[in-house]
């Protein structure tokens, strides 16, 4: 029986962890991703999982003693926010390039300077073409839920690409919250045993990994992993369905909220997206046509599938926890906005940058980016392309 | 040889077969090559332990010659042969004929 415990979204991380009990984790501890690797310590040290713990001195030496468990064959995994994965980068490439399963919960914190240890998304917006797939969760559930389907989506054979797990930090990493987690056995069963489909540790088969291709053959091998990229979409549904079936909680690329007769939406991804609920609810009760897309799958970007969702709206607001300095918008914004650039019904379109450095987003905030979108609506002008919401002006 | 296409190459260029390099031939990185005389040569192995790149060819316990295949022309054995021996000098690769 699946039984309803009180935890945070670091726990509900911890927790998936103990549960799988991989072969391998090398992590160090960096706010506000601590409490993962606390918590998993304390498994180690009381016998809960067989996991071989590595405490190393860094979090590039972090990624790199996971790359090297993961060529060996092992399930190993790390877990990291903000500057830690900003020190990192390096082997964060390697390990998609090697096509190394590794699953990684990242736990959203602005990268610094000024120096801050609070949400945004930069730390992994910066890491949106390492070639890894990146999930993300609106709460704790959606964090463990997201973690054990990690494991399926990076496993599989015709995949085999590192998964970030990301939450947002403080906000859900260090709120309590119930959430239902499934039996041991359960989890067990779904995620299966790993088996590696190479491994540099069989001394009758050896094998060089990772080995020096220059113009003849780094770009085919960019060219396969794009391939992966691009086939994990399907991947990634096919596991949400066994996961459903399994847990009743069904997940799909991005969730729809409230979009059946929506004329005005805002995208969004983790967390705010639970604000912005509220606020759907309310402005529907007014009788607003409103609606939510809250992005879950950010790598693989659901080109197609986002212009579905969106073709036909009359306005749309894309938000943005992180400035990507482009001067063109954030991350999300150029990203949904590039797909609808077929569309023959296009809304008209706006982006907003709030929260960073975990500056607080709350109903108003929200509530006005829905009046800015019926003023568009209403004069079917876009004042303002990129707006800052919540600054001090 | 025609190159494997993006489809044909192992995943992430993996290479399933041992000690391959020896097919890399790094041989023509050279631009001195070390010229041995085994007449003055004592086979003290001194150039067979220093070689990076194991191009100090020895059978039954005797030095037999150099790998120019692989040599990559650094001078370690042609530094470390003893001065009192001096069987390898290195010589530059445009006056060789």
């Amino acid at each position: 029986m699946a039984k309803r415990v009180n935890v945070t979204g670091n726990e509900a991380i911890a927790l998936g962890m103990k549960q799988v009990n991989p072969d391998v984790v090398a992590a160090y501890p960096i706010t506000p991703q601590t409490d993962i690797v606390q918590y998993f310590s304390s498994f180690v040290a009381d016998g809960k999982v067989t996991t071989e713990f590595v405490t190393v001195e860094s979090e590039h030496s972090a990624m790199s003693a996971t790359v090297g468990a993961a060529a060996a064959g092992a399930r190993a995994m790390t877990a990291t926010s903000s500057q830690g994965l900003a020190l990192m980068f390096e082997i964060v490439y390697i390990a998609s390039s090697y096509r190394l399963p590794i699953v990684m919960p990242v736990v959203n914190r602005a990268l610094s300077g000024p120096i801050n240890i609070h949400c945004d998304h930069s730390d992994t917006m910066a890491c949106r073409d390492s070639g890894w797939i990146q999930l993300y969760s609106e709460n704790a559930q959606e964090a463990y839920d997201n973690l054990l389907q990690a494991f399926r989506i990076a496993e599989h054979p015709d995949i085999l690409l590192p998964v970030m797990v990301c939450q947002d930090g403080f906000i859900i990493s260090h709120a309590l919250e119930t959430i239902e987690v499934q039996d041991d056995k359960v989890v067990k069963d779904f995620v299966g045993e790993y088996k590696a489909p190479v491994t540099i540790l069989d001394p009758d088969n050896p094998v060089s990994v990772g080995p020096l291709a220059l113009q003849d053959y780094y770009f085919e091998i960019k060219r396969q992993q794009a391939e992966a990229m691009a086939k994990a979409k399907q991947v990634i549904l096919h596991v949400a369905d066994e996961y459903a079936k399994l847990t009743g909680r069904k997940y799909g690329l991005f969730e729809s909220y409230k979009m059946e007769d929506a004329e005005a939406a805002i995208v969004v991804i983790n967390s705010t997206a639970g604000t912005a609920k509220v606020v759907v609810d309310k402005l529907r009760a007014q009788g607003k046509k409103v609606g939510l897309i809250k992005i879950r799958v950010f790598r693989p970007f659901p080109m197609e599938e986002i212009a579905a969702a969106l073709t036909g709206l009359k306005t749309v607001a894309i938000l943005d926890r992180a400035e990507s300095f482009s001067s063109a918008g954030g991350p999300l914004f150029t990203d949904v906005r590039s797909a609808l650039y077929e569309s023959r019904c296009k809304p008209l379109m706006v982006n907003y940058i709030y929260g960073l450095g975990g500056r607080d987003i709350g109903l108003e905030e929200i509530e006005q980016v829905y009046a800015d979108l019926e003023k568009i609506q209403n004069t079917g002008q876009v004042e303002q392309l990129i707006s800052y919401l919540g600054v001090r002006e | 040889m025609s190159k494997l296409n993006w489809r044909e190459v192992p995943r992430a260029g993996i290479i399933f077969e041992g000690g391959n390099a020896q097919k890399y031939q790094t041989g023509d990185w050279r631009s001195e090559r070390p010229i041995w005389d085994s007449n003055k040569c004592i086979h003290c192995l001194r150039c067979w332990v220093m070689c990076p790149d194991s191009s100090i060819k020895v059978a039954d316990g005797k030095m037999t010659g150099i790998d120019l295949d692989h040599c990559k022309g650094c001078g370690i054995c042609a530094k470390e042969c003893p001065v009192k021996v001096q069987a390898i000098t290195m010589k530059p690769e445009s006056e060789i004929e």
